[in-house]
Parts: C-alpha cells; structure tokens; sequence
C-alpha cells in the first residue's frame, strides 16, 4: 500500500530525514518509534503530502504522491501531532465538514459521521463546541475525521499522547482491530504500544532507520534475550555464581540480588540458544540438595534496552557534536 | 466541479466560523456605527443639501484600512498556529482551493456587513431623487476595495502565526496603498518630482482607482486594478504557504 524510497528532508543545512526507505502492506501496522526529533513527525507529513520531500518517492497503492497528490491523498487518513482542530466548530460540524471534503453528500455524510462517531465513541459530546472537549475527546474527535472515509491507509501521529490508560487502551484496540484491514503507520515513543498493536517496527534516530522488524525480533536484539532468570532459596551465592558460570551455553553469570534466605542470579546465553535448552541447562546446575529453586524463567527481551541502545538520547547527542 | 465544491465547502466552514464566535457581530455593529458617524456626523449628509451618497463612500477606504485587517488576519495564521492547516491540506483538495475558498468566504462576510448599509440608500432616495446608478457603482467600488485589503490581509496572515503582526502589517500596506494616490500627498510630490512618477506611483493607489466609482464612472482599467490586486496577494498567498511546507 505505501511504499517510501529515499526519503530526504532538509531544512536550510539541518537533514530531519535522511534517505528513510520501508514499505507497509495491508494488514501490517508499522509502529514508527524513535526519541524526540529523530525525524518521526516530518517522515509523516512528507508521506500525508503536507511537505514536499527534498529528495526520493512516495507511492500510496497506484498513486505517487508527488505526481498524484489528489488521488494519492484521497487514500489516506491523518491524524496530525497534537491533533488539530477547528475549535470555533462542534464535533459535528467538524466530522460533517471533514466528511464533505472527502466527497460525501447527503444521507452518504451522514453515514459517514455516524460511523465515525460510534468508533471513536462521540455521541456524547456530538453537538458540543470543541474548545469544551478534554483532551481525550479532542484526541478521538480528530481520530473520527481520519478514519470518516474509511482509508485504506492510516497515518497516526501520535495518536495517543495525552490519554488516560483507559483511552490508551481504547486507542490501541482501535487501531489493532482496523490493522487487519488497512496499512496503518503509527508514530509514538511508548514501546509497550508497539509491542500491543504492531505487527511491525522501526526505529528511527536522528533522520535514519536504525532498526526494523517485527517487535519479538527487536527484542531479540536485546541484551537480556534468552536469558535465564532463576529464584534460588536455602543456597549461597559464590556457588550459584560458579555453577552457573561453568554451564556451557552461558556467557556470563550474575548475581541480581540477594533477599535472604531467596538470592535471584541471571545467566546470560553465548549467542541465540534454542528454546528451553538454557533454562534446562540452569535447572540442572541447580540441582543440588537442600537448594530449592522457586522461579525460573527466559526472558524474552526488552524492547526499552534496545531502544536505549541503538537511539542516543539528545544530550549525548549534543556533547558529541565537535 | 470538484474544485467548486471544495471551495464551498471550505467557505462554509469560514463563514460559519465567523458567526460561530462574537467577531462577526462585533464586526458587522461597529461597522455600521462608524460608517453612520461618518456619514452623519462628520460628512454632515443632512446638512449638504445634496442627494448623493459622496459623503457615505468617501470614507470607505479609511475605514476598510483597519476594519479588514482585523477580518483577515486569522485566515492563515489562525490555521498556522492551531496546526489545522496540517489537517486542511492533507484533504484531497490543492492549496490555491483552500486559498480562494477562505478569502471568499471574508469577502461575503465583507459584503453582508456593507450590505447592511441599506438604510443610508432609502434614507437619501426617501429625501431627494439621488442617481441609484451612482449609488450601485459607489458600492461595486466599495465592494472591490474590500476585496483588495482582504486579498492583502490575507497574504500577509500567510507570513505569521502571530495575528497581530499580520495586522499590523496588512494596515502599513494598506496605509501605503491609500497615501501613494492621496491628493495631500501627490500634491507634496509634485512640487519635486516629475509629474509621469507621481503619477505612477498614484496609479498603484487604491484611492486613485476608488475615485471614479465614487463618481459612477465604471472604468474597466479600475476593475482591472482591483482584480489584479486581489489576484496577486492570493496568488503570494500561494506562494507563500508553498514556502512553509517546503521549509
């Protein structure tokens, strides 16, 4: 459905996006994630059509967005950063308006609204002025417009920043549900979002992809995948270190913590084990008499540790520049 | 027809924006106050025994110089520093659609509030026997100064997110455009200058072109002025946007 080339984007002698190339088909949602200006919201408004990319293409389903604005326009559904809205207009003046720039008319934009307003959940504040909204119904009010045409391709900036955990969740379902029908980009730098509603990722730091992958195989990218958590009661902790250090597939062996009498140690596999075979392996070294192992579990990998590793955060960034 | 449809749609919206909040109300009693203080008061129309409408009209450009700015200059910078101008074009429509669906949309309000004067036309037909040909062309004049400032307002709302800035300096070229063609200044100019320059710089003047329809005169080349101008501030208007988004 979207296919982006060589996206380039100065601004006077900054690049904000530097040769960015991905592609998103329908029944993906491509969670876009990356810290504050890595380049996430300009990406969107080259690939909406609100700027005109510097440098490389655009293609959404059969159309370029540079050669075919309209059409390529016509496909798409946006929800800008801070999601903007005429705050003179109602909720239903606005979805009504919305839905006659999409092309509807008549009993069809009544439809449209309608529909929109039971997905986003608006009834109740329909015909309310929206300088009065909170956050979260100006939030799901210009959601409704995005999706009033029902588009084959959704971009959400951010689509919830400044929600509740409820609303959040709400959000979430929304675009997980709507995901298996459309190609959908979200953008956010809350990663349990991604790991709840992507089927894909990438992270962009400073204008280029740094990592991109389905969220299990990012997490892979971790440092803790694979790993092997245990829970160890009545045992000393020189031995477990030892023990477990000696195991084969391990590349290191640490202490976590010690609660007495419980201490929790950590093996950290030498390269991708198989499943289980770690896990195994720590069980058996634990074996002894008297030692009774409570919990033991693999982690699956963090998704926060290699964002952290692979994105500098913006004061290293600032010291590094000569 | 698709492009007429956007633009309607879009001055809807600005039409119903404006009567939404208190502007256009403030707008269209203020309006209508000072143009009948200036007409009653200061022109004294009773008093000159005439029946003509010179006393109404000759006060329009002075009038639209700080009344229009403040109708314009939200159009763009409003839509600029709230960030629906993301939403408005990402729409399937093209920017010059957005551009002359809002601008006529301040142009109608304009007109509705101008039309709203009615009262000065029976009052002098009910007195006297005035030439309502004069008087129709007075307001076609009238209606296409309006239509100049605003097409300024409106360019200059396109450079700032700060409305007040875009005030400022839709009123400094208006004021520009009214003293370049105002007799107390040509006349200064031409103690010095040759009188082809100030008559140049003159012909660039709104006062210059409202002059003849004041007299009735429907001069093509004073329709042509006031077109030209309001084509050329939307088309900077254009411009201008293109500039932002392409950073």
């Amino acid at each position: 459905m979207i296919k982006v080339q060589n996206l380039t984007k100065q601004f006077g002698p900054k690049t904000a996006v530097s040769r960015v190339s991905f592609t998103v088909e329908r029944g993906e949602v491509l969670g876009f994630l990356g810290p504050n200006g890595a380049g996430k919201s300009t990406t969107m408004r080259m690939l909406t059509g609100f700027i005109p990319p510097s440098e490389g293409s655009i293609q959404v389903g059969p159309f370029d967005m540079l050669e075919q604005p309209i059409e390529a326009k016509r496909l798409i559904g946006y929800l800008p950063e801070n999601a903007p809205l005429y705050a003179d207009m109602t909720v239903y003046g606005f979805l009504a308006f919305a839905a006659e720039m999409r092309g509807f008319s008549g009993d069809a934009k009544k439809q449209a609204v309608q529909r929109a307003v039971e997905m986003c959940f608006l009834e109740s504040v329909l015909h309310q002025s929206i300088d009065t909204l909170s956050k979260g119904y100006r939030h799901r009010t210009c959601f409704a417009q995005s999706v009033i045409h029902d588009p084959d391709v959704l971009v959400l900036d951010e689509p919830t920043d400044g929600l509740d955990p409820n609303q959040k969740h709400e959000i979430r379902e929304l675009i997980r549900r709507m995901g298996q029908k459309k190609a959908i980009i979200f953008s956010t730098h809350i990663l349990e979002e991604v790991e709840a509603a992507c089927t894909r990722a990438i992270i962009i730091d400073r204008g280029q992809i740094v990592a991109n992958g389905s969220p299990q195989e990012l997490k892979q990218k971790s440092e803790m995948a694979g790993a092997v958590t245990v829970h160890v009661v009545n045992a000393s902790a020189a031995e477990i270190k030892q023990r477990l250090g000696a195991i084969a597939g391990a590349r290191k062996a640490v202490i976590v913590r010690e609660e007495p009498p419980r201490i929790i140690a950590r093996v950290l596999p030498q390269g991708a084990a198989a499943d289980g075979v770690l896990a195994r392996q720590v069980f058996e070294a634990l074996a002894q008499p008297g030692w009774k192992i409570e919990e033991l579990h693999t982690e699956e990998g963090r998704l926060d540790e290699v964002f952290r590793r692979i994105t500098l955060p913006d004061t290293t960034q600032e010291t590094q520049k000569p | 027809m698709k492009a007429l449809l956007h633009i309607k749609t879009i001055a809807k919206r600005e039409l119903t924006g404006y009567f939404a909040s208190p502007v256009a109300y403030v707008f269209i009693v203020i309006f209508l106050l000072l143009t009948g203080f200036f007409t009653f008061m200061v022109s004294q129309l009773f008093g000159r025994g005439e029946a003509s409408l010179s006393a109404f009209f000759l006060w329009h450009p002075w009038l639209y110089l700080f009344l229009v700015p403040a109708v314009g200059m939200r159009l763009w910078s409003e839509e600029r520093r709230s960030g629906t101008i993301e939403l408005l074009l990402t729409m399937p429509i093209t920017a010059w659609q957005a551009i002359v669906g809002k601008f006529l949309a301040s142009w109608l309000f304009l007109a509705l509030a101008l039309a709203l004067t009615f009262p000065v036309v029976l009052t002098v037909n009910y007195l006297g026997h005035p030439d309502n040909g004069v008087i129709l062309c007075g307001y076609v004049g009238s209606l296409l100064l309006a239509g100049g400032y605003l097409a300024v307002a409106c360019m200059t709302s396109a450079l700032t997110r700060n409305q007040v800035i875009s005030f400022i300096l839709s009123v400094v070229i208006g004021l520009l455009l009214i003293l370049a063609g105002w007799p107390p200044v040509t006349q200064m100019f031409e103690q010095w200058a040759s009188p082809w320059l100030v008559e140049g710089i003159a012909s660039f003047s709104v006062m210059t072109h409202f002059d003849g329809f004041q007299r009735g005169v429907l001069d093509t080349r004073d329709l042509v002025f006031f077109l030209t101008m309001i084509g050329f501030c939307l088309f900077t208007t254009g411009v201008i946007i293109r500039g932002h988004r392409a950073g």
